[in-house]
């Protein structure tokens, strides 16, 4: 016999899907502003953000409820648990392609002779990244999690990278100082993205597995 | 709230057993196809209550009670009011299951056939569509004439739900249906009673405050005689109005 239960939760994950899609599609779109000196597509991002922040707290709603009435335990705690807290990044992740849609708005109005620098190699990466995120969390797919976590260096990397990149811009050309800071924003948004997008994948594999990872936490306990 | 018929209106009601004021001024809209659940510690009068709603006090001495119960806009206290045919439409399961000593059919059919229907095709049509909605026909099916008693306890208790609604029912009231049962046995009756709510109203008195947040709509917390709260499950199991409701659901009660 199916509990209504399994159906409320299923509906609560669904609703994570639909959000996680909300937010992979604002991102999208934030960089395509960003690399296409797109106005309107940046004000579309910063538009559509409330609707996302209307989802976060419908969710959260809904995980309160199913803790209050249904007493979850196992995976199904694990879940839901995972849930609240995905919920919570995918809030930030959106808050971050705001961000990223502004920097497009300030770069559209500052003169566009300067390159892009790793931009557009961090947002393919992010990208990518989250999209494996929501898909190892639709499919529960631990193994796909696992390799978002692995990518989040080559991110840290490029973003490490950016300021000395942008130094020598500014320094070559002192014109270009505000489209380099602006750069300099949007990196390290990506790089806050790519973050969050781990710890999205780090919960799926709590939940799936039943294992902690954020931290190092195995490791960390056996150096103990 | 304000959209949903109410289906039992409750007013002013106090309830005594012989000097002992049993329940007191209690009021409530019943919502229809709602489950409702009266929790509260033992003595506090939810069990009384939920047996004033189709009278079964009247049949305990030295009882009185005023004030009204009104079920689809007929006070149910009114003198001319045939407490059969209230009962028939208010249908009663008890915590204890309690088959007649009868086959599964006969058990089905016994409230029927006292209603006067004798044609075996309308009597069998009934049978199975009690069974069905009690979600116990795939377990019998095969063998109607089996004794009520050999089923198991959680069986029994859904015999018990289909002889209830084989009368069709408006209004099933439940005192703690799942008491006597192990954990798979409850969570049948639980769900089955998310289901029964389609067709009819619900009101059931319970000990587990779990159950009672996981199968009701509203809920309703009695102490003493009183009423101390009443409102949406969601809204008593996470943000209760009242500090002595907070104090019993959180069990830091006394």
């Amino acid at each position: 016999m199916e509990r209504h239960f399994q159906r409320d939760l299923e509906h609560l994950k669904s609703n994570v899907i639909k959000m996680g899609s909300m937010v992979e599609q604002n991102l999208t779109d934030a960089l395509e502003a960003v690399l296409k000196n797109d106005a309107v597509l940046a004000s579309k991002v910063i538009s559509s953000d409330g609707k996302i922040n209307q989802f976060e707290i419908e969710i959260d709603n809904g995980v309160v409820d199913l803790l209050a009435l249904q007493q979850p335990v196992a995976s199904d705690l694990r879940l839901i648990l995972a849930i609240q807290k995905i919920n919570n990044d995918l809030e930030r992740i959106g808050d971050h392609a705001v961000n990223i849609a502004e920097s497009a708005f300030r770069l559209v109005e500052t003169p566009q002779d300067e390159p892009l620098l790793e931009i557009p190699n961090m947002s393919n990466i992010a990208k990518e990244m989250f999209q494996q995120a929501l898909d190892a969390f639709i499919h529960l797919n631990a193994q796909l999690a696992q390799s978002v976590l692995e990518s989040d260096d080559r991110i840290d990397a490029l973003n490490r990278g950016m300021n000395a990149q942008v130094v020598r811009m500014i320094k070559k050309d002192p014109k270009s100082i505000e489209g380099g800071l602006e750069l300099l924003r949007i990196s390290r948004n990506l790089e806050r993205v790519a973050d969050l997008t781990t710890n999205i994948a780090e919960e799926v594999i709590f939940h799936t597995q039943a294992r902690i990872v954020k931290h190092h936490a195995a490791e960390e306990k056996q150096k103990q | 709230m304000n959209e949903l018929k109410t289906k039992i209106r409750v007013e002013n009601f106090n309830f005594y057993y012989d000097k002992k004021h049993a329940l007191k001024n209690i009021s409530m809209n019943v919502p229809e196809h709602r489950v409702t659940a009266l929790i509260g510690p033992s003595g506090c009068g939810k069990s009384t209550f939920l047996r004033s709603l189709n009278r079964m006090n009247d049949l305990i001495e030295h009882t009185r009670c005023d004030g009204t119960v009104v079920v689809d806009n007929v006070n149910i206290y009114d003198e001319a009011i045939d407490v059969v045919e209230l009962r028939k439409k208010v249908g009663m399961i008890f915590q204890r299951s309690n088959p007649f000593p009868k086959s599964i059919y006969d058990n089905v059919a016994y409230g029927p056939r006292i209603n006067n229907i004798k044609e075996k095709k309308q009597l069998d049509e009934i049978v199975e569509r009690s069974l069905i909605r009690a979600a116990l026909w795939d377990e019998v099916k095969d063998d109607l004439s089996k004794s009520g008693l050999a089923l198991s306890g959680g069986q029994q208790q859904r015999l018990c739900i289909a002889r209830a609604v084989a009368v069709d029912p408006e209004i099933l009231l439940m005192d703690e249906p799942a008491s006597a049962l192990d954990p798979l046995a409850t969570t049948k009756i639980e769900e089955l009673i998310h289901e029964l709510k389609e067709k009819y109203t619900i009101v059931i008195v319970t000990h587990n405050m779990q159950q009672a947040a996981r199968v009701s709509d509203f809920t309703a917390f009695f102490y003493m005689g009183e009423q101390i709260e009443f409102d949406e499950t969601k809204k008593i199991f996470t943000m209760p109005g009242k500090k002595q409701t907070e104090d019993y659901i959180t069990g830091r009660f006394g």
